[in-house]
């Protein structure tokens, strides 16, 4: 297979992907950092080089209940947000994963107001983490272009709405070198829409989203829960089809590279992977074993090979960019932990929050942090008066 | 009558023109009464009625569907005055 090795930024590249992956319908709405996505792909509509619908809503919530219309015809549609966006877009995430309908969305992750702020962190999507939508974090612009292929497979098939996210500005803005399959190649892996007929431009009349009362609502709710638990399956598959079709390997859910003697792992999400690893690898040039441990997929959350991957280490760390603002740190330490809880032996916990609103991590805060011991509890790293600041 | 949740994989979608066979009758409240021997056919009450309750048979009024009449009472308030072809009786009541 040919492939064509271009440089590009985050937006460009899924722009790309969302071309060749050719789809019947997107409906978007502009927002910083994830307007150049829908920017490039609509001069890609007006040029005639993809033969999308393509509808300019005038909100995000418009932009998503569009989706669900034409997702519910049986079309293939994507859509891209971020941050106030996808917040706009609250309600209408739990309709499109209620329905079962395999909407792929780009969200190029920026943080929250107040204050307002444009950069990234994980603030958006972490807000949307019980929607019922898969959430993939990409590493890297190749890997957003790869997971965007990816999700429109795993969508169909799983039946579920994916979310494929790329951080704000480090992904979306960065031009990286990118290895672009052949237009065929694409077409080939993703095949026709699958459709099972039962869409409302099916051959019967169909009610889409009836009244389900306390007779019949629990019901749905566990279907729903019960197709979320077999996306890992789905995504294995996918991510070998994938393989297959374009010589490319994707971790499915986690990423964990040297946890198997480590005494210390890092658990990180987005393109800080990067960092964090390189941060492990020289702490094992110290004589300090660390492991790393990505996790590409938190929807559905990778609890088993986590625990796999965990289960001997002494002490985890997780470092992430978001806050639960429970009193009980970031929304990924809380999910690590619990699922290691159950385990015999329990690594003993530090979670630290990094990263809020594209506040930069910089390599000697994650030195500093490992040679000094992670201090347990949840920590704010890089903060202005932040005691892991003295360590330095 | 719940069905098991393993049946359920398709999502909430079901076969399409099913409100005929929803029997919302039996919300009411109050009924509406019509006196033929009033009623000009002018079409209003069957315009206005929010279920297509109202029975038409050759382009006159003939009676009212009470599967599906809600009670709302629209079509008493638009019947024209001099008309006043439709009563609302409490439901249960001669």
């Amino acid at each position: 297979m040919s492939r064509r090795r271009v440089g590009l930024t985050g937006n460009e590249a899924v722009a790309l992907a969302w071309k060749q992956i050719r789809p019947h319908v997107v409906a978007a709405y502009p927002i910083t950092p994830a307007t150049q996505i829908v920017e490039r792909f609509s001069e890609y509509v007006a040029q005639g080089e993809v033969d999308t619908e393509f509808v300019a809503a005038e909100s995000e919530h418009s932009a998503l209940s569009a989706c669900v219309g034409a997702a519910a015809a049986g079309a293939r549609v994507l859509t891209a947000t971020a941050s106030q966006g996808l917040a706009l877009m609250h309600e209408v995430l739990y309709i499109a994963s209620g329905l079962r309908l395999p909407i792929v969305m780009n969200v190029a992750n920026r943080a929250l107001s107040a204050p307002i702020n444009i950069h990234g962190d994980h603030s958006d999507t972490m807000g949307s983490r019980d929607a019922g939508w898969v959430q993939i974090y990409a590493r890297s612009v190749q890997d957003a272009y790869d997971r965007t292929l990816l999700a429109v497979w795993v969508a169909e098939r799983a039946r579920l709405p994916v979310m494929v996210c790329l951080d704000g500005f480090t992904l979306t803005h960065s031009l990286e070198p990118l290895e672009v399959y052949p237009d065929e190649a694409v077409q080939t892996f993703l095949g026709e829409a699958p459709t099972d007929g039962y869409t409302l431009l099916g051959g019967e009349p169909i009610t889409v989203g009836p009244l389900a009362l306390p007779d019949s609502y629990m019901e749905f709710r566990r279907a729903l829960a019960a197709a979320m638990e077999r996306v890992p399956q789905v995504l294995e598959e996918g991510v070998r089809a994938f393989r297959a079709h374009f010589g490319q390997d994707l971790p499915s859910l986690v990423d964990a590279r040297g946890t198997e003697d480590a005494e210390v792992a890092l658990v990180v999400l987005g393109s800080y992977a990067d960092a964090v690893e390189q941060a492990a690898l020289r702490a094992r040039v110290r004589g300090q074993r660390a492991g790393f441990v990505r996790v590409v997929t938190f929807r559905p959350f990778p609890t088993t090979p986590l625990r796999e991957a965990l289960g001997g280490v002494r002490e985890v760390v997780v470092l992430e960019r978001a806050d639960t603002l429970s009193g009980l740190g970031g929304p990924l330490g809380v999910e690590v932990r619990a699922a290691l809880y159950d385990l015999e032996v329990r690594p003993r916990f530090t979670d630290v929050i990094f990263g809020l609103g594209g506040r930069e991590l910089r390599d000697e805060e994650l030195d500093n942090l490992l040679r000094a011991g992670p201090p347990g509890g949840v920590v704010y790293l890089g903060v202005e008066g932040s005691r892991v600041l003295e360590l330095a | 009558m719940a069905t098991d949740w393993q049946a359920l994989d398709r999502g909430p979608v079901i076969p399409g023109a099913s409100s005929v066979a929803y029997r919302t009758g039996d919300w009411r409240q109050e009924r509406p009464v019509l006196d033929l021997q009033r009623c000009v056919h002018c079409m209003l009450c069957w315009l206005y009625c929010p279920d297509s309750a109202i029975r038409v048979a050759a382009g006159r009024v003939v009676g009212v569907d009470y599967d599906h009449c809600k009670g709302c009472g629209v079509c008493a308030a638009v019947c024209p005055p001099r008309a006043s072809a439709i009563r609302m009786v409490p439901e249960g009541a001669a």
